[in-house]
Parts: structure tokens; sequence; C-alpha cells
């Protein structure tokens, strides 16, 4: 019980951090480079893996930080330098990417990192891998001594950042004109959506990241018309996914990953079908 | 020497690459090359319910299954541009995302189920040592059909691609060939499922139209040589899978495309500009 406990509480933390990065990538139209970055820095968590034998964690963090920098720069190579379109440009760079991965996962064959858990995230043994936490006396979960730190940094930086972020949201060309550094704010977002999807990445699993980024995010913005708002509600949405998911995935016994999409999905279309009948 | 049965896999996964070559060519003028990414991910949930009702591994119904959720996922995707204010892209990822999703909770409940635990796995990163003779010839069947359909209608697809509202002006029926362009789309990931696998397949469809875009301007040519070079990709990667072991037939030959666009990048003096 209070493994299935930990298991909802690591799902939502995962699912909630997410959120944010998810509001503003939905707003800029940047939806599937996040699903580009998800699937591009697969290489950069094998490689930590490789490095310090250990799965998840800081340094898969960091490793995914530089291959999502190197993404985001050869997909602009391939669109300006090529003339490839951009979106077939995108397909190439990620599908190569994510390529390179499965590749050196399958040649390390490794139990601890087999394909099918990058695809869909292990969450069950999750729970078991524990630190102690010294000042409570509780055994917590490994996972967490990285989602919530980087929950709480993306609510900082968010806090912070929030006129920039809200101006770039939604008319970059006014904020450029008014002086913002629109450019850094958008780097700035990139990284932390790659930060975001290696952390998230042990709970819901590679594939499966880009439903807890977006989903939400565009059942709030059918809800409301404020930024803060939105931000808000795609929260509470990507939690209440992780607790429901978790539920659902004990009751029929399968993937956590996948029953969390698959009430995102529902929240989705029942605000959808609700506002039809309006 | 190369063995009898690594020769009918390398050749089944040629003509495959030959196939969705010039289709996927097609489908980056018509800018839909992401399209093919998301009706890959959506057919895994049609070929779960497939297995669940097969009972084993019998291709055709496999296909049938994916094919039918792919397109659903599809219209679905359609739906969602079209009678809601969801950006094109967002609705992608949902779609992507949501259907994959629930291929994911189908997957771990038969995964659960007594004596039924290979089949499916192979889906997911492809494995094209694993196709029987009777599965290639299949395969092979529906890829030439395709490549026929772009030969046939090459002056359609022409004025489509370049130019929708001036076909449309012209009195061509632009919505049935945007449909039939869909449904080619459809057939080609659905037909590389087995070998390429639903993460990787649509690299099938992009990677070789975009290395043939760096060659040339001309449409009959970028489709003649992005089948030449999608053929390549499907044989020189099944052939090095088969040499190195564990490593899955998808990763390989989306590896080797990748190269191919790399050298062509290379070699036609691309830069910063």
């Amino acid at each position: 019980m209070a493994l299935t406990l930990w298991m909802a509480v690591i799902a939502s933390m995962a699912a909630m951090a997410c959120a944010p990065v998810g509001c503003y990538l939905v707003l800029r139209r940047l939806s599937l480079l996040g699903d580009a970055i998800s699937h591009a820095v697969l290489p950069g968590l094998v490689l930590a893996y490789l490095l310090t034998g250990q799965v998840g964690g800081w340094p898969a963090v960091l490793g995914a930080l530089i291959v999502g920098a190197l993404t985001s720069w050869l997909m602009e190579w391939v669109y300006r330098g090529t003339g490839v379109p951009e979106d077939a440009g995108l397909g190439v760079v990620f599908t190569t990417l994510f390529a390179l991965g499965v590749l050196l996962l399958g040649l390390v064959d490794n139990a601890d990192l087999d394909p099918g858990c990058v695809l869909f995230g292990v969450l069950e043994p999750a729970p078991l891998d524990t630190l102690p936490l010294v000042w409570l006396g509780w055994e917590v979960p490994r996972t967490l001594f990285t989602l919530v730190p980087l929950l709480v940094v993306t609510a900082v930086l968010f806090f912070l950042f929030w006129k920039e972020l809200q101006l770039t949201a939604f008319d970059p060309h006014h904020a450029a004109a008014a002086g913002l550094p629109t450019a850094i704010v958008h780097h700035g977002i990139l990284t932390l959506t790659a930060a975001v999807i290696v952390a998230a990445f042990e709970a819901v699993g590679a594939v499966l990241v880009v439903a807890m980024l977006i989903v939400p995010a565009v059942t709030a913005q059918r809800l409301t018309r404020r930024l803060h708002h939105m931000v808000f509600v795609a929260v509470l949405l990507a939690g209440s996914a992780g607790l429901l998911g978790t539920t659902l995935a004990v009751l029929l016994d399968t993937s956590v990953a996948g029953c969390m999409s698959v009430v995102a999905g529902l929240q989705l279309a029942g605000v959808l079908l609700g506002q039809r009948g309006r | 020497m190369i063995p009898y049965n690594t020769m009918v896999v390398l050749g089944g996964v040629a003509l495959l690459g030959a196939a969705a070559g010039p289709i996927g060519a097609l489908a980056v003028l018509r800018r839909r090359a992401l399209v093919g990414d998301a009706l890959a991910h959506a057919s895994l949930p049609g070929l779960c319910v497939a297995f669940w009702l097969v009972g084993e591994r019998f291709l055709p119904a496999l296909l049938l299954g994916a094919l039918v959720s792919g397109l659903l996922g599809v219209g679905v995707l359609a739906w969602l541009a079209k009678a809601t204010r969801i950006k094109e892209d967002a609705a992608l990822g949902v779609v992507l995302s949501v259907f994959f999703g629930l291929g994911v909770v189908l997957v771990g409940i038969l995964q659960k189920r007594p004596g039924n635990k290979a089949g499916l796995d192979t889906f997911l990163f492809g494995k094209a040592a694993g196709l029987q003779w009777l599965d290639l010839l299949f395969l092979a069947g529906l890829a030439l059909v395709g490549l026929t359909l772009v030969v046939a209608l090459f002056k359609e697809f022409q004025t489509l691609g370049f130019d929708r509202d001036f076909a449309a002006a012209q009195g061509w029926p632009v919505a049935r060939l945007d449909l039939l362009l869909l449904a080619l789309i459809a057939v080609l990931v659905v037909v590389g499922l087995p070998a390429v696998g639903v993460v990787l397949v649509a690299a099938l469809l992009i990677t070789p139209a975009a290395t043939a875009r760096l060659w040339t301007q001309r449409l009959h040519r970028l489709l003649l040589l992005s089948a030449i070079v999608g053929a390549l990709t499907g044989a020189g990667g099944a052939w090095l899978s088969s040499m190195i072991p564990h490593a899955p037939t998808g990763a390989v030959i989306v590896l080797v495309g990748a190269a191919f666009f790399l050298l062509s990048a290379a070699l036609r003096g691309a830069s910063w500009r």
C-alpha cells in the first residue's frame, strides 16, 4: 500500500513538473519541439548511464541538457543550412538521435535500462530505490530528489521571469521590440524542458512524457484565457492525471505511464465535449 | 557470401524503402512529414486489439488492426484541427501521445497473459530477421501497389505538391488526392511496422526524401532519387543489423538513412547561411 502511494506521488510530481513548460510550448506552437527533444535526449541518458553506472538522477539531467542544446542547434542547422522543410528537418534529427540511443541500449544490453523501460517508464520499482531523508527519518524514493527540486526551480523561474514569459508567449515580436531578451527566454525554456523531460523520464518514459507536457496544457488552454490560470489549471490537471492514472494502472495491472496519458486524454475529451454542448 | 534467408529479408526491406522514399517525398512536399509519425504511434492500440482477437502472430490481421487505429488517430487529428481551436502541432502531440499511451496500457495487459509474450515487443523497434517468407511477399506486394499509384498519378501529385490552390482552380479533385496521399502514407507506415517498428518508422518516410531534396529541385528526379536512397537505406540497415548482435533493426536502418543525409549535406556544401 505504501508503495502504491509513493508511486502515485512520483507520478503526479513528474506530471506536475512537465505542465508549466508545456503551457509555454503549446502557446508558442512548439509542441512538436517538445516531442522531438523528448526523443532526442535518449543518447544523453544512455551515455550518462555508461559513465556513472546510475539510471536517472542529476548526471542524466546534465547529459540530457547537453544533448537537448545540441538538438535545437542541429535542427536549426538542418533547416537553415540545407533548405529541407522545417518539419521534415525536425523529423530527421529526432529520429536519428533516438535511433542512436536505441542502438546504444541494444548494445549495452543491460537489465537496468532496456528499450521497453525507456519507452514506457518503469515506475513500479522506483519507490523501492530510496534514500534516507535525514531530518525527518523517512526513506524517500530517489527519483523525488530530482523531481521535487526541479519543480521548485520551475516555480521560482516562472515567478521571477513571469513578465518576460507572458509577453514572449503571446507576442514574441512585440517582446523583442520592447527590448526583452526573447532569445534567452526561448533557449532557457528549451533547456528547462530538457531537464524536466529527463527528470520525469524515469516515471513516465521517453515517449509518454510528451503526453504530460502537452495534453494538460491544451486542456487548460480550453478552460481559461489567462496565462497564470492556464499554468495553475494545467498543473492541477497533470497532478490529478498522475493520481488517477496510478489508480487505474494498479486496478488493471498495467503501465502507469500509459494510464496517465489515457486519463489526460479523457480530461481533454471531457472538456471538448462539454464545451460543444454549450 | 550472404545467406539465402538474409537475401530474402534484404530484398523485402529494400522494396519497402523504395516505396517509402517517393511517398515520403510527396508527404514532405505537402508538409505532412510528421503526420506519418503520429499515424505510426496511433497504430499501437489497434495492433494490440488485433493481437488480442487473433491470439497469435498473423501478420495481415495485425496490420489491419494497426491501419484502422492509425487512420482513426488521423481522423481525430483532423477533427481537433478543424472543429476546435487547438493548433495543429498541439493536436498532433495530443493524438500521438494519448493513442500511444492507450497502446502501452494494452501491451501491459496483454503481456501479463500467459504464453503471449513474444509477438508485440518486436513491433516497437522492428525485427526484420523475424519475418517469414509469406510476410515478406505480403509486405512487398503492398509496397508495390503504393509505388504503382505514385507513378500512375505523378502529374496529379506534382500539381498538388507545389500549388494546391492552383490545382483546385484547374479542376483537380484535390481533396480526394490529399486523402489518397494520406492513405498511401498510412499503408506505408503500417507495412513498415514489422521491420522498423512503431517508434522509428516515420524516419523511413522522411529521411530519404530529405536526402534526395539536397540533390535536386525537380520532382521526378526527387521521387526517383528518394526511391534509390530508400532502397539502399532499407537494405543497408537490414544487412548491418544482421551483422551486429543485439542491434535493433529499426534503429540501424534509421542511422544508415541519417548517414546518407549527412554525407549528402557535406557533399552539397550545406553550411550556415
